[in-house]
């Protein structure tokens, strides 16, 4: 079952991306009637009306909690018109003319807005921004909003909407609510949905008065990794200051702990896997920063201080192609995609050719000269864009995570990510070992006079591979803008762990670089629950250090030629 | 030979040190210097960029009106380079070389905490916007940002009071701003009956970017049924990735709030806000509080920095407030005199940007309204809830058991900025 | 000639450095003339923020020179000496910490003031004995010391060379750094430790200690390039220069190379812990942005520009580039990022054996006209 709603939920989420991709402009069009027809086949009396229309000039005032105490008010009217008001005070579309003070549901058209009544939805007119005041909510009220139109809507007919009202309803359920609940129940004819509605209904019944609604609750929970399940029984199993247990009765008790006991094993199996999950991903991560840099350190040798900056360009270079693009937001991280290689490989052949080119053979120095390209890459990003940071915009289809269950879930951004890395290592092993750009790469790197005499232009080898392994930074560079933040800085954060990971892999080996990086991310993962983010990576590089004392060219050393002295 | 050159190069000392001293020699004063001392490259350029060019703005402001005492304003902008005993160097070039009257610097504590023993020793005079963690009071540095019971108590009150918020992660960067004000924090929520197990503390290092086990600890910590919320003492940088995983592991802000200290618009312009939208912020100000005071001054900055796209924030009130506190003081005064001006500063009133006057104190600390804010997508913040009046600014915490006893009183005859008042005697020697 | 009267043997032919030691010398004698004995309202009077300036350049120089040792007549580039320093001037910091006594802002005799409000109740085992300033002395060369012969023991053993080792140091002061920053390491988190009020029962804000710890750090300027010159000179540091452009044939010769690699390098990572020390006092604070990464970066700049394997080159180096610092950051705060940027690449494209090697170039120059002349 579980399987089947994440094989929907992939399908649908494939689906968002690709009609995001085509459509972006038009997914902020909302409909101002968001109920369909079936739903008012109430009546609409007179009555209900005019406490609408005493009501409604009632969510005006300022204070939130008169605000809230109005709203539940609204809620229990019975007129189908309350949802589409509450509705737009969710989302920010109920504002008031400042003229006469008369509550308006307001639509964007252009730069001017349509007004419609709250009464009955028909048009007032068109007016500009300056005229009208739009009617703030806060957090509480949002909630509480939230969780009345999720009541409304929990036997709804349309099963997406139902879903969304019970998830709401989980998130903080009542006793209140236990008739609307078990009534669903009934009703219900989706196998997942009448789960959910049990558990619900378990969360809620494990309080009653009646002994055995309590066992079946309890084991019921016991069943479920929602983590309100947990928080339940562990309230049933709440110790006075003497250690004793509130609760009196011993088999309620005794069925708790096992119910907690179960749900325990299976939780820390999935944050296992989540941890491992976790892992992969700052591994990824790792392995974007450093793949570029295992090219020009690895391959030939060069020390580029300046890789960091080139990752920075990357970034900056996505945040101008969304800006030149602002309504196509998931294309243009696409477009991006090549940008980023294109600008930052033609600034790594620049400082190839202008100044690596002149340091072959002195790796110390070229360390020293491009920490100085590196200091003006970023002061040029400050002059030119600015100091400030910069926001690059995260696509709808990058939001959000992939829920196996209530207590794991991954997020998309890091699923992306990973694959993207993956894919980015798969494109260079192919450059590497299957072009012939790839073979005369590997030629100069293991004997450069002979590959010179075999007629190779090393000179220009020398320069495409480095703007290779910049193009490739910038690559990443793309990724990363979208998990931290884009700003002069940027490539400094990374350039460390870079290094490292290519160290640790061995130099020369791009396997030995992916296994490393992830090695890194998944140890520093495991690490970090019980010895915090800080300790954890001084952990790693301590290990790291004394790694390298015991295999100086890292887990996968080239055979044969000594990589290290010089 | 050598000896003939070691007397060449003898000469050329003695011709050096001569022009080097002379260059620090003091000239005759026709302006009133103004010194700036804000980071303009290294991590913290990005906020402290701003307030230079704040100070430069109320600099021109203050001469288009005719100075100061017939005098003419100068500024003089020198780069710390976020590099912490620099600060402490570059103090002591604008007092001892560049004989500046008065200096608008620091950011970060570690920066203040560098220059102070210079600027007690040289007796300047220090205004410094940003708010902090408290605990200090001298006599040559006057505080115009929140201390603690300005920003951090405010907030946390309005989520036990109006939100209901019952469980507390108290998450920050690790460094001494959050290290205090989550100490303070703690011992607040335990007197108010919060049990200690309802209470989770974490730090992450500086520029903190990978966020998934903390807010998956997060998520676990506050979906047990209980409302919880976040007090966040994040720094700047590692907020965004912060928020953006809160946003991605399906946390919205109403199920579990974050109220953060260190984001305002400025921080907001450089990120992408959706998964921001919703959660909290308290400050003093914000850039969206109607007050015609307050749409003068964002008039005049986007003026003076050329774009319409520019953003101001708390910190830039502090400057404002704490630059037209200068000048009233100094035209009381009558004179640019450190221990003049001092004297002169305490009662002085300005108005706030956002509606009433900000006072400042005996222990120079302002009174001024705390705000709180709900972030909205065009990265501006909505007040929610305001104080009443304004909050006297604490500069020792009633919270730390070391500092209760402790007040701050730079009017005779305490004139003391470490007070006990249980032995009635002053701490500093 | 008489000049070598005042110099040790070794150093009879070494002019560069007869030169700095003079030159160290008179300048002492000038900054104590104008700053201590001329009246402060005389306009020949050197105003005090130059004494510490100056102070502060000679503790780098001393910290370029630590550098130059190993670097320069070794060949192991460490990007982690900044980590050494740093160290010695934890280790100061923590005794000037001491000595503020009850005069902190809580007035509490025992614990520092960030101590006494993160709730501190006693101080942490290694904060014993830094209350002397014998045992703090000792703790300044034995720290760094200590940390340079475990870590050098190790890699040199193991034969991890060039390129390695640097990044390998370069970690080393990263999770020093990271570990700083702690707040839970107990000395002052990111704050690090600052306020001091005196040394030695002398105040730091009173001129006086300022001119004797600014002549100290002219002193030990002095005897660390001395020290360092006697090394080189001596059969040890010829043994060592060949490791630098042989190491495999010094090693079949039968040299223990780590052996001779690991004395230099504690040797060093001392002098650089005292550069650290009396950095310290002058500058007023000591906090973990020392141990960055991007400071032991700088610091083999200073070397390079300078001219690595002459020592007084190192000296050289480091003054200009501070120099160029200070003025850049009062002058152009702007732009000062692109003119020390390059500077950087300038001088390691264009002066391969630095400023050094360019007077060197010249002298040769010079030299051949005169012989020119002679043969003319």
């Amino acid at each position: 079952m579980k399987f089947i709603s994440l094989k929907k939920n992939l399908s649908l989420h494939l689906l968002y991306l690709i009609l995001s991709m085509i459509f972006v402009s038009n997914v902020n069009a909302k409909n101002i009637v968001s109920i369909d027809a079936s739903e008012q086949s109430t009546d609409v009396t007179q009555s209900s009306h005019a406490q609408l229309e005493k009501l409604i000039p009632q969510l005006q005032v300022k204070n939130f909690k008169k605000k809230i105490a109005s709203v539940k008010q609204l809620a229990d009217i019975k007129n189908p018109q309350n949802i589409t008001i509450l509705e737009a005070l969710l989302d920010s579309r109920l504002y008031y003319q400042k003229a006469d003070k008369s509550v308006v549901i307001i639509q964007k058209k252009d730069n001017q807005y349509e007004i419609f009544s709250p009464l009955d939805n028909s048009k007032i007119g068109l007016v500009e921004k300056k005229t009208i005041k739009k009617i703030t909510t806060n957090n509480k009220l949002r909630k509480t909003i939230r969780t009345l139109l999720a009541q409304k809507k929990v036997s709804h007919t349309d099963l997406i909407i139902r879903q969304a009202a019970l998830k709401e309803i989980l998130t903080s359920s009542d006793a209140s609510l236990l008739p609307v609940l078990q009534q669903a129940k009934t009703n219900e004819s989706d196998d997942s949905q009448k789960e959910l509605l049990t558990l619900a209904i378990a969360l809620i019944e494990v309080d009653s008065k009646d002994r055995s609604t309590r066992l079946s609750a309890i084991k019921i929970l016991g069943n479920s990794v929602f983590p309100r399940a947990k928080g339940k029984l562990e309230q049933v199993l709440m110790t006075n200051e003497q250690g004793s247990f509130i609760e009196q009765d011993k088999d309620i008790i005794k069925a708790s702990q096992k119910a907690l006991k179960r749900i325990d094993s299976k939780l820390s199996l999935f944050s296992n896997l989540e941890t491992l999950f976790f892992g992969l991903s700052l591994g990824s991560v790792l392995l974007l920063a450093a793949i570029g840099l295992s090219i020009t350190f690895g391959v030939m040798g060069v020390i580029n201080m300046a890789h960091g900056e080139l990752i920075m360009l990357g970034a900056y270079t996505t945040y101008l192609v969304q800006q030149a693009m602002p309504n196509d937001i998931g294309l243009s991280l696409i477009v991006a995609i090549p940008a980023a290689f294109i600008v930052s490989g033609l600034f790594g052949i620049a400082i190839e050719r202008g100044v690596i080119r002149h340091l072959y053979g002195r790796p110390l120095e070229t360390l020293l000269a491009t920490f100085g390209i590196s200091l003006l890459l970023q002061q040029m990003v400050r002059t030119l864009i600015s100091a400030q940071n910069v926001p690059v915009i995260t696509p709808s289809w990058l939001s959000g995570s992939l829920v196996f269950n209530p207590a794991f879930a991954i997020t998309y951004n890091r699923i992306y990510i990973f694959f993207f890395a993956l894919m980015v290592f798969a494109s260079l092993m192919l450059i590497l070992k299957k072009t012939s750009l790839g073979l005369q790469v590997r030629a100069v790197a293991q004997n450069r006079s002979m590959a010179t005499a075999m007629g190779i232009k090393t000179q220009w080898v020398d320069s495409l591979t480095f703007g290779l392994g910049s193009g490739v930074a910038g690559v990443a560079g793309v990724a990363l803008s979208q998990l931290t933040n884009v700003g002069p800085n940027l490539g400094q954060a990374y350039i460390i762990d870079s290094f490292m990971v290519v160290v640790f892999g061995g130099v020369e080996n791009l396997w030995g670089t992916l296994v490393a990086a992830m090695t890194l991310g998944i140890t520093n993962k495991f690490l970090e629950p019980w010895a915090g983010a800080v300790m954890s990576k001084i952990i790693v590089l301590i290990f790291l250090i004394i790694f390298i004392q015991k295999r100086p060219n890292g887990l996968f050393p080239q055979k044969g030629r000594s990589s290290g002295g010089h | 030979m050598v000896t003939k050159s070691l007397r060449k190069l003898a000469l050329a000392a003695v011709v050096t040190a001569s022009t080097i001293t002379s260059a620090g020699m003091a000239w005759a004063a026709d302006t009133i210097k103004v010194g700036v001392l804000h980071s303009l490259s290294g991590t913290m350029a990005i906020s402290e960029t701003t307030l230079k060019d704040t100070v430069l703005m109320m600099v021109e402001e203050q001469n288009k009106k005719g100075g100061l005492l017939g005098k003419q304003l100068e500024a003089v902008v020198v780069d710390p380079a976020s590099n912490w005993p620099l600060f402490a160097e570059k103090t002591r070039e604008l007092i001892e070389k560049e004989k500046v009257d008065v200096i608008f610097g620091c950011w970060t504590s570690v920066s203040r905490k560098s220059v102070l023993p210079v600027i007690e020793e040289l007796n300047g005079l220090l205004f410094y916007p940003v708010q902090y963690e408290g605990e200090e009071s001298s006599k040559n540095v006057f505080y115009t940002g929140a201390a603690p019971n300005q920003q951090a108590i405010p907030a946390v009150d309005y989520l036990m009071n109006d939100l209901e918020v019952k469980r507390w992660i108290l998450a920050g960067t690790d460094y001494v701003y959050p290290r205090t004000t989550n100490k303070i924090l703690e011992a607040y929520l335990i007197a108010k009956g919060v049990k200690k197990e309802d209470i989770m503390i974490n730090y992450t290092p500086f520029g903190h970017s990978d966020w998934q086990s903390i807010v998956s600890d997060i998520k676990k910590f506050g979906s047990q049924g209980k409302k919880t919320a976040v007090v966040s003492t994040i720094n700047g940088d590692a907020n965004v990735p912060f928020y953006k995983e809160l946003g991605n592991q399906n946390i919205s802000s109403e199920d579990i709030p974050v109220v953060a200290f260190s984001v305002g618009e400025e921080e907001l312009s450089g990120i992408d806000t959706k998964p921001l939208v919703g959660h909290l912020a308290a400050w003093n100000y914000f850039m969206s509080v109607e007050d015609p005071g307050n749409e003068a001054f964002i008039n005049k900055w986007q003026a003076f920095i050329k774009s319409d796209q520019r953003v101001t924030n708390d910190p830039m009130e502090a400057t404002y407030i704490g630059f037209e506190m200068w000048a009233k003081a100094v035209e009381k005064a009558k004179s640019v005199d450190t221990d003049a001006v001092e004297q002169a500063m305490i009662g002085v009133e300005v108005p706030n940007l956002t509606g009433g006057m900000a006072v400042m104190n005996k222990n120079h600390h302002l009174s001024k309204p705390v705000l709180i804010g709900e972030i909205q997508e065009d990265g501006q913040i909505e007040t929610v809830w305001s104080t009443e009046g304004t909050v006297a600014g604490d500069a020792w915490s009633n919270f730390l058991p070391g500092s209760k006893d402790l007040i701050s009183d730079w009017t005779a005859p305490t004139k003391c900025g470490n007070y006990n008042t249980k032995t009635k005697k002053c701490l500093a020697k | 000639m008489i000049i070598n009267h005042f110099f040790p043997q070794f150093m009879h032919k070494d002019t560069g450095g007869k030169l700095l030691l003079s030159l160290l010398a008179l300048i002492t004698i000038i900054v104590v003339t104008f700053n201590f004995l001329v009246a402060e309202s005389s306009a020949w009077h050197m105003p005090t923020y130059m004494v510490t300036l100056l102070g502060k350049y000679l503790c780098l120089a001393l910290l370029a020179i630590a550098l130059d040792l190993v670097w320069g007549y070794c060949g192991i580039l460490s990007l982690g000496h900044a980590a050494f320093f740093a160290l010695g001037g934890y280790a100061m910091g923590m005794y000037l910490m001491r000595q503020i006594g009850d005069r902190g802002v809580y007035g509490n005799p025992e614990l520092p003031d960030f101590m006494v409000f993160l709730n501190w109740s006693e101080l942490p085992w290694y904060w014993y004995g830094f209350e002397s300033f014998a045992f703090t002395a000792l703790m300044i060369l034995l720290v760094p010391g200590l940390l340079a012969y475990v870590f050098g023991w190790m890699t040199f053993r193991s034969r991890v060379t060039g390129v390695y080792l640097s990044i390998m140091t370069q970690a080393l002061t990263y999770a020093l750094m990271l570990a700083f920053f702690r707040n839970e390491m107990g000395l002052g988190g990111n704050n690090g430790l600052t306020d001091f009020k005196d040394i030695l029962g002398f105040s730091l804000q009173s001129d006086g200690t300022r001119i004797v710890i600014f002549s100290l750090s002219a002193l030990a300027l002095a005897m660390g390039y001395i020290a360092s010159r006697f090394i080189v000179e001596s059969k040890l540091g010829k043994t060592v220069v060949a490791i630098r452009d042989a190491e495999l044939r010094t090693r079949f010769i039968g040299y223990k190379v780590e052996n001779f690699k690991l004395w230099i390098f504690v040797f060093s990572a001392m002098l650089a812990g005292v550069a650290g020390a009396l950095y310290v006092p002058q500058v007023g604070i000591i906090n973990p942005g020392e141990f960055s990464p991007l400071n032991s970066i700088e610091l083999a700049i200073w070397v390079a520009i300078g001219g690595r394997g002459t020592l007084f080159g190192a000296v050289i180096g480091a003054l200009l580039v501070n120099y160029a610092k200070t003025y850049f950051t009062g002058a152009l705060p702007e732009f000062w990022l692109f003119a020390l940027g390059t500077l950087f690449i300038v001088s390691t494209l264009y002066l391969p054996k630095g400023i050094v090697g360019l007077f060197e170039r010249f002298q040769n120059k010079t030299s051949e006209n005169k012989l020119e002349e002679k043969t003319a």
